[in-house]
């Protein structure tokens, strides 16, 4: 299938006014005999949902939480950007376009990420008009703060709980449309499949994890916004829950993957203490603000420091490193995600990490808190310095931060066109379930300010351009294809239930993850990827064959739930190897060991893989097809990004 | 690996569980021993432990609620000890780590109890009554697009931040778990609050306030009789201060009610 993008035609500060005008529009009246079923109710679906409701249609909101609210969009901490530049420093929607492709590598697509900048503005008007409480100056106006990958000011932030607010903003807005009976929502649903009618998408299945009960839902459209797979690394630090299923069943039925290799390894987590590890805790990017990241300068004074020789205290300011202030004087500390990961890396990998298990390098704010105060430390970053102190029972206000990159984010996803159409005509996929804004690598806090975008301000005019094309008839909810899919994820569950093997998911999904990081992490080669590869087909028999799931499928099985999820990561994983393998370059939070300058840095071939690398589902156990989306880039020069 | 603290020793504990198989079904305390585990390990860590163990074994895995495991989500939900969350202050069952028990030590493992929070399974119980409640009124009614600027309105700093400080809440029902009367006002009020102090919020007021009570009430919350143990157990600290102002919040739309129906 010969991919198009959509892209308006004409300047491109002009596209999106333009397509605006040229979408055609459901009359008001007929807006509601149109059903619209949406997964997911983190930002990117909860503000779709009820923006959705607004308008008129019939929505029917799903999450497999019990309750909304607990969507993983509410663990952001940093902020939210938009190019408003009320801090008079030079911002503008041009400036956060640019900022976000070269940030992204020059792996994105203008048009989308110019849109994104465009409607920046507007999110945050619509949060602070539903009582989202910015940080704010004095003077009562709102307060921005710098992030990675900008020279510019202009994150807006609630403490460090910016996600949390934001998605209860979002929450209230689908709790006023669900109590206006608007959106019908279904709690503790999670969707097992989709369903198909003569080529269009037509609705899901789902299971309700307190009851088992498996059950249909028609629409005139799906709207997936399930969020990101980082959770196929086992350790991230995605939610427990968070997983690829969702996006992977409707793959299975025909929605190309895209750039799946493309995952975003955030610098400053708090380090891996033991193998009991459930999950890994981001520190906030904008902790980088004020933080200043250093190692000892020699591989002997971190040994001795690894051993308890001696403290942290004993390590004079000239024999410590501060490696990017070193190596990036323009950005310091606040070089982008990837650049920031992989000299952490680096620095380990030379012996000089840091922690009893030498994967760890200092976030220190010692100089801060001389400078200003603990207090004003406190008011800035008090609940991270807490939560901190909690896991690791260190006091960050004393000791410097111990910080180690971990899975933070999937740029890749569900490819979407222009109108955030996947290829199955009448599903869409918004926020991190996409691929469509980041490229090979996001900045800070442009997660949130994508999937608010996407939920509020884009999918509810392109998805009444499809609607407008679609007969306003109701959706047989007793078509074939619907028992069909029924049967299909019912089978599948007696199969999980039945293999009564040996091996607890759980062990099954950390063999999967230790084989990703070690081989598809933050550094890859063709010979590690094609040796996981095998591995990863290995293990997925194993699984299939010596599974133990206990229980039955009509009662709250947690155990299977995840049996499920782990079933889908292990196709998943080796997807991501076949894309990480076609990609013979660096770029972004790919990099390739072989494609690397001669200073270390990513060496991208734009003659070559300026594309999207758009995967065609097969069949079982058959290779994906490699369908090629051609970035053109108008606008920018493609250039090596340079943070010196 | 070690852990961060090398001279950390591994503990052993009985932990005394609630098994109940469903919501129609009486359940019990269940003994169960753990081995081996280290005090850098979080409460839910621990946790995994013992459904690993169960599950090896071919026994039923203890259904809890958690997700983001790092204090936010509002998932998790134990009643730890005669104590929502633990014996920590200001802490999440997730956040919550080994180092604060003792070898040897016995943990009892409850979930929430309260008329409004039915059991699903184990430990994990149904919080649909908090989402009703927020329905009923725990929204400024904007539709997308058409919004201000956002320095439109100013708002000085110190009310924001209170209304921050009230909007932190994190919906996990702790403060339902710990009174005796098994009240929402903590939660209620906290979302009040911080749509009263904003001007944003002011149009609906009067109005939220009524509906959300209103609400509550029907949920079968209980009354609220001053004990403030819901504040002090809360696990980020929402004041008591804002059961003050919903109250207050309460009477005065009661006085001067725009509410007609």
């Amino acid at each position: 299938m010969q991919l198009d993008s959509k892209s308006p035609e004409g300047p491109l500060a002009e596209k999106w006014d333009k397509h605006k005008f040229n979408v055609k529009l459901v009359n008001p009246a007929n807006k509601r005999k149109y059903d619209v079923i949406v997964v997911g109710t983190g930002l990117a679906g909860a503000s779709a949902a009820a923006s959705l409701a607004e308008l008129g249609y019939n929505v029917k909101a799903f999450t497999y939480h019990d309750s909304p609210r607990r969507a993983h969009s509410i663990a952001a901490q940093g902020g939210i950007n938009a190019a408003k530049n009320y801090q008079n420093d030079g911002d503008s929607v041009f400036r956060l376009f640019y900022d976000t492709i070269k940030g992204g590598d020059y792996r994105a697509r203008e048009a989308n990420v110019y849109r994104l900048a465009q409607v920046s503005v507007n999110i945050i008007d619509q949060c602070v008009a539903q009582g989202v409480p910015f940080a704010r100056e004095y003077g009562g106006l709102l307060a921005n703060r710098s992030f990675g990958g900008a020279q510019v000011s202009r994150t807006f932030y609630a403490r460090g709980q910016t996600g949390q607010q934001l998605l209860l903003g979002a929450y209230s807005a689908l709790s006023r449309q669900i109590a206006y009976g608007k959106v019908k929502m279904y709690n503790r649903s999670e969707m097992l499949d989709l369903v198909m009618i003569d080529g269009v998408a037509r609705g899901i299945v789902t299971r309700n994890v307190i009851t088992g009960e498996v059950e249909n839902h028609a629409a005139h459209a799906v709207v997936l916004a399930t969020g990101g797979y980082g959770n196929v690394f086992y350790l991230s630090t995605n939610a427990k829950q968070c997983n690829v299923t969702a996006a992977w069943r409707a793959h299975k039925k025909g929605a190309y993957f895209a750039n799946p290799c493309f995952t975003q390894i955030h610098p400053t987590c708090i380090p891996v203490s033991g193998d009991y590890q459930s999950k890994l805790t981001l520190m906030s990017e904008s902790l980088r603000n004020d933080g200043r990241v250093w190692v000892p300068k020699t591989v002997e004074m971190a040994q001795r420091l690894r051993k308890g020789e001696i403290k942290v205290a004993d390590i004079k300011e000239d024999d410590r490193d501060y490696f990017l202030e070193r190596k990036y004087p323009a950005f310091g500390n606040l070089v982008p995600r990837d650049v920031a990961s992989r000299n952490a890396k680096l620095m380990c990998d030379e012996g000089r990490g840091v922690g009893s298990t030498g994967l760890a390098v200092y976030l220190d704010f010692a100089e801060i808190i001389q400078r200003t105060s603990a207090e004003a430390v406190s008011q800035k970053y008090g609940n991270l310095f807490a939560m901190y102190e909690k896991i690791t029972g260190e006091n960050p206000y004393e000791l410097p931060m111990r910080i180690y990159p971990a899975v933070h984010y999937t740029m890749g996803g569900l490819w979407v066109d222009y109108n955030l159409q996947t290829t199955v005509p009448g599903l869409y996929a918004t926020g991190e379930c996409n691929f469509s804004d980041h490229g090979a690598n996001r900045l800070g806090a442009s997660a949130l300010m994508q999937g608010l975008a996407d939920g509020y301000f884009v999918i509810p005019y392109t998805i009444g351009d499809y609607l407008a094309q679609t007969p306003p008839k109701p959706v047989d909810a007793n078509h074939p294809a619907f028992a069909e899919a029924k049967a299909g994820v019912q089978a599948r569950t007696e199969t999980l239930l039945n293999i009564k093997g040996t091996r607890t998911p759980d062990d099954f999904h950390k063999a999967l993850g230790h084989i990703m990081w070690e081989y598809c992490g933050m550094a890859r080669n063709a010979e590690g990827l094609r040796h996981a590869k095998a591995e990863i087909q290995k293990l997925r028999k194993e699984f299939w064959s010596d599974v133990r799931v206990v229980g039955t499928g009509e009662e709250l099985n947690q155990t299977l739930e995840k049996a499920g999820r782990v079933a889908d990561f292990l196709e998943l994983g080796e997807l991501m190897i076949d894309d990480a393998l076609d990609r013979n370059e660096s770029c972004g939070g790919h990099f390739r060991e072989e494609y690397q300058t001669p200073e270390g840095e990513a060496l991208r071939d734009d003659e070559h893989y300026a594309y999207v690398a758009a995967w065609e589902y097969q069949g079982d156990n058959q290779p994906e097809k490699l369908n090629k989306e051609e970035l053109v880039f108008e606008n920018v020069k493609l250039t090596q990004r340079s943070y010196k | 690996m070690a852990g961060s603290n090398p001279n950390a020793k591994p503990m052993n504990l009985t932990l005394n569980v609630w098994r109940q198989a469903g919501r129609h079904t009486s359940g019990k305390i269940v003994e169960y021993q753990v081995k081996d585990i280290s005090p850098d390990m979080s409460f839910l860590e621990m946790l995994d432990v013992l459904n690993e163990d169960l599950l090896r074994k071919g026994d039923d895995p203890v259904a809890f609620d958690h997700d983001c495991r790092e204090g936010i989500c509002g998932s998790c939900d134990l009643f730890i000890n005669g104590r929502s969350h633990g014996p920590e202050k200001g802490t999440t069952t997730c956040q919550l780590h080994m180092r604060k028990f003792s070898d040897g030590d016995t943990i009892t493992i409850e979930p929430w109890r309260a008329n409004a929070f039915p059991v699903n399974k184990d430990l994990s119980v149904d919080r649909s009554a908090f989402d009703r409640i927020i329905q009923a009124g725990g929204y400024v009614s904007v539709n997308t697009g058409g919004a201000p600027d956002g320095n439109e309105i100013p708002i000085p700093k110190e009310i924001s931040d209170r209304a921050f400080e009230a909007a932190t809440c994190i919906g996990c029902g702790a403060c339902v778990a710990a009174c005796k009367n098994a009240s929402a006002m903590l939660f209620v009020s906290a979302k009040v609050s911080q749509l009263a102090l904003l001007p944003q919020g002011h149009v609906e007021r009067k109005t939220r306030v009524e509906n959300m009570v209103a609400q509550m009430d029907k949920e079968g919350f209980g009354a609220c009789t001053n004990i403030g143990s819901c504040a002090a157990e809360c696990p980020v600290g929402i004041s008591l201060e804002n059961i003050a102002i919903l109250n207050r919040e309460f009477l005065a739309a009661k006085a001067t009610s725009n509410n007609l129906a």
